[in-house]
């Protein structure tokens, strides 16, 4: 081979010499790259006639023959050139999925409550729909599943419902919003009548205590001396208008008496809500929300708990 | 050359101007050849009557996450028989060449396929072997033009064909072909058809022998799965060299008796057999890597046996111990255990496809809250069931509790629950049940799903846990 004789030879040079032999190696770029660097400036000039490119003045170029036609958040029709803002909006109205659940949401606002909870389809919809409203919404007091706080927000995932729990009632409570009320009878009751009063209620849901204490905390239940019966009703079982709880069931809103574990424990919680009352704001959401997504959490919300 | 040529990475191609040739495997890769096209190309448009679902015999509805292959429908979580499929197809392949060698890449290769169409479109325009050598050396002129692009452009055709069929099995053909044409048809379309256009030309057109001996992984496992048994094309170096070597026909060499005479072999040297070879190989010189056994020099030399009556079989299908005159094997524990293996694998895909469930379910559950004290002191959790209708009849069902004796089950409103066919349903159930104080933690049941048509189905069940305050201890 040529090669061993004069391996200096064997790479190109310039053809140059300076100072008489200094000369400078030649090697060039090879030929897939080469082509590969002009074909990406043939679509660089292509990209600047039919996309915006150039930045002109205050302006910038914007292409030809790429106008997107969408509709915008405030409901218009509008057309712009090509970007990705407008392309993202066209897909979110006009894509596969936006178009089904769509469909699935005219089909939910026409239907009234009974036609909805009897058909599955439309519960999984709605759930998958709600989720996210309820998410969005509800979640920061109630909780990602519904289950509340106790002694804060109630739970709407259990059978017990303060203001009612029929789609109708659920609707207007999320329409409206709530005031839940109950006075404070610290000045009311000295120490023996909070005790009396407070055996008398855990008497109600079935707890052993003292029979004489709960008589004579029935006589302050029952009459003018306290005044109970007004809200919570003379059987205990509260009022829905009032939203007042039922004293004869297992759920327990304010005072965690489940979770005490001597009698002596559950009554000094009971105490205390007598003591100190209660007050609790539901907003109202019908400014928040349209009469649709109120609709969605209507159902969602009835079927947390399995609604009445 | 110049230097630089001299210090290039590989080996230039050198053009191989594959010769035509006549005989029982020219006919026999033919005839596969004409299977395997009508097959591939006909069957996106083989319609298939369905009570829902496209009619289409075979689509692969990625969109719908359904595979339809006739009255076959494979669901999404039905994907793991593609693995018993490559499984299969794997150990296929590892059988068939241990016993025959490569027999995939002669006859059933889709690049021996269409290596042979573009040879044939190539034949048809430019000439056989010799026109086409003296086309390419003769200077640019106007017969040298067309002949050159009409080659091209009818490559280009068969190549977007072929990608456009590709194409169609993934959504309704006829609508998608139209589509196609009018420019609506989705992006990824284009660019399917697009690549698989571009490559099938680059292949088949320009790479040619160069993908089975440079880049196809096959071909070089498949080699080391050869042993001494393994059938091979192969000359016959005893009968066609002799003592003396082969020789080309001659006034003194005519005959065989005038060649056994001077210890000349049979094998004239006429070089059909290296002409019609579409890798370019002498198979005299042995077997070699870049042979994919297309058989092509057998029916060379057998038409020139033919003719010179001295019978076929100078070249033939054999191994190398049968070339050494011992005899081959063919049922070794190499092949059985294969062949146990391949039955082993087919047997439970088949067992597996025949016994598709119908309906499928699914239980999760709602973990937030876990479970809720009911205001009668029961507790209730909630659970999503998944359901999934995979015939093509709507079904009617009603879910039931199996192991939580005296629980009550509460789908809302809904008595039984519909399913479409081939559709899917989420239904929320509520399970209350009255644990007293005797259970505290968890506990396992089942929720049953019972098909009120189509009973011959039967229960569908699947296991869940009932959550309860208080931990076991």
């Amino acid at each position: 081979m040529s090669d061993a004789k004069k391996p200096q030879s064997a790479v190109q040079t310039t053809g140059h010499a300076w100072d008489g032999d200094i000369q400078e190696f030649n090697n060039p770029l090879p030929n897939w790259w080469l082509w590969s660097f002009y074909a990406t400036v043939v679509f660089a000039v292509v990209y600047w006639i039919f996309y915006p490119a150039w930045p002109v003045g205050g302006g910038y170029t914007t292409g030809i023959m790429n106008d997107i036609t969408f509709v915008d958040s405030d409901g218009t029709e509008k057309t712009s050139h090509w970007n990705t803002r407008a392309l993202l909006l066209k897909e979110m109205q006009e894509g596969k999925s936006a178009t089904l659940s769509r469909e699935y949401l005219e089909k939910v606002k026409d239907a009234d409550y009974q036609t909805i909870l009897g058909d599955a389809e439309m519960m999984a919809f709605t759930r998958s729909m709600a989720v996210g409203l309820f998410g969005d919404n509800c979640m920061p007091c109630h909780g990602a599943g519904g289950a509340g706080v106790i002694g804060l927000f109630p739970n709407l995932a259990d059978d017990d419902w303060l203001w009612g729990g029929t789609v109708e009632d659920i609707e207007a409570t999320i329409t409206n919003g709530r005031y839940g009320f109950m006075p404070s009878f610290r000045e009311t009751f000295d120490e023996q009548q909070l005790d009396d009063v407070a055996s008398y209620v855990l008497s109600l849901s079935g707890h052993e205590v003292d029979d004489a204490a709960a008589a004579r905390g029935k006589d302050i239940f029952q009459t003018q001396t306290g005044g109970c019966y007004y809200c919570h009703g003379t059987d205990g079982k509260g009022l829905k208008s009032q939203g007042s709880a039922n004293l004869t069931d297992q759920i327990w809103t304010i005072a965690d008496v489940p979770g005490a574990a001597t009698l002596e424990d559950k009554k000094s919680l009971v105490r205390q809500v007598v003591v100190n009352g209660v007050q609790r704001t539901m907003p109202a959401w019908k400014d928040r929300l349209d009469e649709t997504q109120i609709k969605l959490l209507t159902v969602y919300v009835h079927e947390l708990g399995g609604g009445q | 050359m110049t230097d630089s040529a001299s210090q290039a990475l590989h080996q230039a191609r050198i053009p191989i101007y594959p010769r035509s040739v006549k005989g029982r495997f020219r006919m026999l890769k033919w005839g596969i050849l004409t299977l395997a096209y009508s097959v591939y190309f006909l069957l996106p448009w083989l319609r298939w009557e369905r009570n829902a679902g496209p009619d289409q015999a075979v689509l692969f509805d990625i969109a719908n996450r359904k595979f339809y292959l006739f009255d076959l429908v494979v669901h999404a979580q039905d994907l793991f028989w593609l693995t018993g499929l490559l499984l299969i197809a794997a150990l296929l392949l590892f059988f068939v060449t241990g016993i025959a060698g490569r027999v995939f890449c002669g006859y059933f290769c889709f690049q021996t396929l269409w290596t042979d169409l573009y040879l044939l479109i190539e034949r048809l325009v430019q000439g056989d072997r010799v026109a086409r050598i003296r086309l390419d050396k003769s200077p640019w002129n106007a017969n040298k033009l067309v002949r050159k692009l009409a080659t091209h452009l009818l490559w280009l055709a068969v190549a977007f064909w072929t990608g456009l069929t590709f194409t169609l099995y993934w959504d309704n053909a006829p609508q998608l072909i139209v589509r196609f044409f009018n420019g609506s048809a989705p992006f990824a379309a284009y660019a399917t058809t697009l690549f698989l256009t571009a490559t099938t030309y680059v292949m088949a057109g320009l790479a040619r022998e160069q993908v089975c001996t440079y880049m196809c992984p096959y071909a070089r496992f498949q080699s080391v799965m050869f042993d001494a048994d393994t059938r091979i094309v192969a000359y016959d170096v005893q009968r066609g060299e002799g003592a003396a070597g082969r020789h080309k026909v001659t006034r003194d060499l005519k005959s065989l008796e005038q060649r056994r005479e001077q210890g000349v072999g049979e094998c004239i040297d006429c070089g059909y057999c290296v002409q019609v070879c579409p890798t370019g190989i002498d198979i005299r010189n042995g077997l070699q890597v870049q042979c994919i056994t297309c058989a092509l020099c057998i029916d060379a030399c057998d038409t020139i046996m033919d003719k010179l009556g001295w019978g076929q079989g100078l070249i033939r299908y054999t191994s190398e111990k049968e070339a050494r005159g011992e005899k081959s094997r063919i049922w070794k524990p190499k092949t059985i255990g294969y062949g146990l293996f391949l039955l082993a694998s087919a047997a439970a895909l088949v067992w597996s496809v025949s016994n598709q469930s119908p309906v499928e379910l699914s239980v999760v559950q709602v973990r937030q809250p876990l479970f809720v004290r009911l205001s009668d002191g029961r507790i209730q959790n909630s659970y999503d069931l998944h359901i999934e209708n995979k015939t093509d009849e709507p079904l009617k069902m009603v879910v039931m509790l199996r192991g939580l004796a005296g629980a009550e089950l509460d789908t809302g409103k809904l008595s039984s629950i519909q399913v479409g066919p081939q559709r899917s349903l989420r239904v929320r159930a509520r399970v209350r049940w009255d644990s007293g104080h005797k259970h505290k933690g968890s506990r396992s049941f089942e929720f049953n799903l019972v098909p009120q048509t189509r009973q011959e189905i039967g229960m569908i069940s699947a296991p869940a846990t009932f959550y309860m305050p208080g931990s076991e201890n």
